[in-house]
């Protein structure tokens, strides 16, 4: 037994050490790093007009037609950073069905699109509950929309959609997508 | 380019890099652990920590050694977490729970990073980084130790010495896992990922909408989690989480930091036993397991099979849009297949057959490629069972590497093989028959629900730590039982590898004769691949097919 304890001592020094090294020093000098790129390093923040409005990494809740939507969040209320997640319904779950099922009418009478047209990613909540990302598709979905609330021609508005677009990194790499929040940003400054 | 296609080259381009990497890391780390000099940092560590560095040490010494370490690792983490209030950094948020702390402490000290609760408004971060981070280094680095110190058990003859524990943590932690962090988590700066140490920012969002940004030391604790194939997220969403995982690119080089170890150690291996052959023999059962893994996984998903997939028209609940089914497949079946845990998408959600992949994946002892260290030593007891059945089989006396696999040594092997099982099942079982216990924590009914309870106590007596999340493991029962799960499932097969260690080091090398097995040839890559196979699937069948598979056939 005062063998173990010798080795617990031992232990909790080396322990200790080993503490400086890679709980203080180690993130400590990623941090130093970082400074030479804060915008990245500080969460990529976006201003409009001077005011910080967001992350361009993290989604934000917009509803109201002179905006493009974002994916279901189930994120708190949705979109909230101090409550991110996913609904880990299973591929069976009923609840889940009829949430995607109403989605898919509410999506569809919102955009007056046939409800066969509407996107999956318009339908499920993402696993973070904080993608600032929707699919190209979702986005095309709502162009018309969004344009006659805002009374812009749809090319324009189009051109705006594929500045916000991103292809796969390497051409192999994940999914297109299209960042919301950039998007949006992008329209008020049309303004 | 069609969906597909973008999915194989993915993934070809992850292989082509691992393949590229594995030589020079396997053949550094054989160097590291073979050295016969200390850096002039690890003099100064070993000073200051007043451990003797340059006696080796037999097996129950290292043991020992072993458990001492992670023993004051638990009470350590523990008191951080309970002390929270008190010390800086700490957000506002208040002292963790008893259950909790030590369900926490001892899931992170046993390299599994279970997590019963939200990084985000738990944790603030100093425990973050001073107490979780530190021993994501140091839990990892317990597992190579062990795992060196068993190759040791066949490159030693006639002595009772494996080596000195406390050299190969602070080796395998400054020489291994550090560099290779600091790089990693530079790079995930450069990608997005977050570093800073500010509290939540207050913004009011475009739409008028408030929204707290939280950020954190999160790049670096990134970096680690996914090198050290421990997986506990900063935020609850884990790698799903953009600050964590902001692109497909950074995507796959977390991937690629869950794989890189696991997949160089069987170099290591064969380089200290002296024959590339035999570590290369191993990376091959390794790889072939991991490739039909993400093969059916991706598949699954990316047909998106079952009801709720069905009705939105792909399988995306619980997934990222940036990385699609294809890069959250990929991930699924690399986090499973080591003892990572992290997640970049919710498994919960996946199809029946992708979700039961996961689960068979872990149950497999996650050998393909497994943990850091973990893996391999997991896999050389595998072999070591599969050379003992090829001897019955031929009915000679079985070796492996020059060692005798004797009434002993096998005695250990059994012995491991079962622990996982027994704490799994046991486990499992308890919570599935007590309805209390149901109520309590199960989320979805049915069979599905069964895959929950199944997932929980795989995840933990793994070491794995990723979960079907709808299961609601922080009640106090579940808290206990499953830190009990990890205890055991970490340290009573780290016990049982170093005795098999210890006995094969004392035996004299027995010359190689017509009838030895030849250990390297595809014969033997085949032989093994079918042990793994057929050891996890008499054990855990009837559980699978009242859970994941009566779910998919339904």
């Amino acid at each position: 037994m005062t063998a173990f304890l010798r080795q617990c001592l031992a232990g909790l020094r080396v322990l200790l050490v080993l503490t400086v090294l890679t709980g203080l020093v180690y993130p400590a000098a990623v941090y130093a790093v970082g400074r030479t790129m804060p915008d990245r390093a500080d969460g990529s923040m976006i201003e409009v007009d001077g005011q910080v409005v967001g992350s361009r990494l993290i989604g934000q809740p917009f509803d109201g037609d002179e905006w493009f939507h974002p994916r279901p969040s189930v994120a708190g209320d949705g979109y909230d950073p101090l409550a991110s997640g996913a609904s880990n319904l299973g591929p069976e779950n009923a609840d889940l069905l009829s949430t995607v099922e109403q989605r898919r009418a509410e999506v569809a009478e919102l955009e007056e699109v046939d409800p066969a047209e509407v996107p999956p990613d318009a339908l499920t909540a993402s696993g973070s509950g904080l993608d600032p990302h929707i699919s190209p598709a979702y986005a095309a979905l709502q162009v018309g929309r969004v344009s006659q609330a805002r009374g812009l021609d749809e090319p324009t508005v189009r051109g705006l959609v594929s500045e916000a677009t991103t292809e796969r990194e390497l051409g192999v790499l994940g999914e297109p997508r299209v960042n919301v929040l950039e998007l949006n940003a992008a329209l008020t400054m049309l303004d | 380019m069609s969906p597909v296609l973008a999915a194989v080259f993915q993934v070809a381009l992850l292989v082509a890099v691992l393949a590229a990497v594995h030589v020079p890391l396997g053949d550094y780390m054989a160097k590291v652990f073979t050295d016969t000099r200390h850096l002039r940092a690890e003099r100064v560590i070993y000073r200051l920590g007043g451990v003797g560095a340059d006696a080796d040490q037999r097996w129950p010494v290292y043991a020992r050694s072993v458990l001492a370490f992670s023993f004051v690792s638990v009470l350590m983490l523990y008191a951080l977490m309970r002390l929270q209030a008190h010390l800086p950094l700490a957000l506002g948020l208040p002292a963790v729970g008893p259950d909790g702390a030590w369900n926490t402490a001892v899931s992170f000290v046993t390299n599994t990073n279970w997590q019963w609760y939200s990084g985000e408004s738990t944790m603030g971060h100093l425990v973050q980084m001073t107490g979780l981070a530190v021993q994501n280094f140091v839990s990892a680095a317990v597992g190579i130790a062990v795992a060196i110190a068993l190759v040791r058990g066949f490159t030693r003859h006639r002595t009772d010495r494996l080596g000195n524990f406390w050299v190969d943590l602070v080796r395998g932690t400054v020489r291994i896992l550090l560099p290779i962090a600091f790089v990693a988590a530079v790079l995930l700066v450069i990608g997005g990922a977050v570093q800073n140490f500010a509290g939540p920012q207050e913004i009011t969002t475009l739409d008028g909408a408030a929204q707290s940004i939280v950020g954190g030391p999160i790049a670096s604790q990134e970096a680690i989690k996914d090198l050290g194939t421990n997986g506990g997220g900063f935020f609850n969403a884990n790698s799903s989480h953009p600050f964590e995982n902001p692109n497909a690119w950074t995507n796959l080089l977390e991937i690629f930091l869950l794989l890189v170890i696991p997949f160089s150690l069987p170099r290591t291996f064969g380089r200290m036993v002296g024959d590339r052959r035999q570590g290369l023999a191993i990376v091959a059962v390794m790889a072939s397991i991991w490739t039909a893994a993400v093969g059916v996984i991706t598949w699954a998903e990316m047909r998106g099979f079952g009801t709720v997939p069905q009705a939105a028209g792909a399988a995306m609940e619980g997934k990222e849009v940036r990385f699609g089914e294809a890069a959250s497949a990929l991930f699924a079946a690399s986090t499973t297949g080591t003892s990572t845990g992290s997640v970049n998408s919710f498994h919960d959600s996946f199809t029946a057959l992708g979700g039961g992949v996961t689960l068979l994946n872990m149950m497999l002892g996650e050998v393909a490629p497994g943990g850091v260290g973990a893996g391999l030593y997991g896999m050389l007891v595998l072999a070591v069972l599969t050379v003992f059945l090829a001897g019955l089989m031929v009915g000679r006396t079985p070796q492996y590497l020059g060692k005798k696999i004797g009434r002993r040594e096998i005695t250990f092997v059994a012995l491991y093989v079962l622990t996982m099982p027994t704490l799994l099942l046991v486990g499992a079982a308890i919570t599935a028959g007590t309805p209390a216990l149901v109520e309590a924590s199960v989320q979805d009914p049915g069979a599905h629900g069964l895959s929950e309870i199944l997932y929980a106590y795989a995840s933990a007596t793994n070491n794995n730590g990723s979960a079907f999340a709808g299961f609601g493991a922080g009640t106090p029962y579940q808290n206990t039982a499953l830190g009990l799960g990890m205890l055991f499932g970490r340290f009573v097969p780290i016990i049982l590898v170093l005795a098999l260690a210890g006995s094969l080091a004392r035996q004299q090398p027995a010359t190689v004769g017509v009838g030895t097995l030849p250990t390297h040839g595809p014969v033997f890559v085949g032989l093994l691949v079918f042990v793994v196979l057929v050891v996890a699937g008499l054990t855990f069948f009837p559980a699978l097919a009242l859970a994941p598979i009566a779910e998919a056939l339904l």
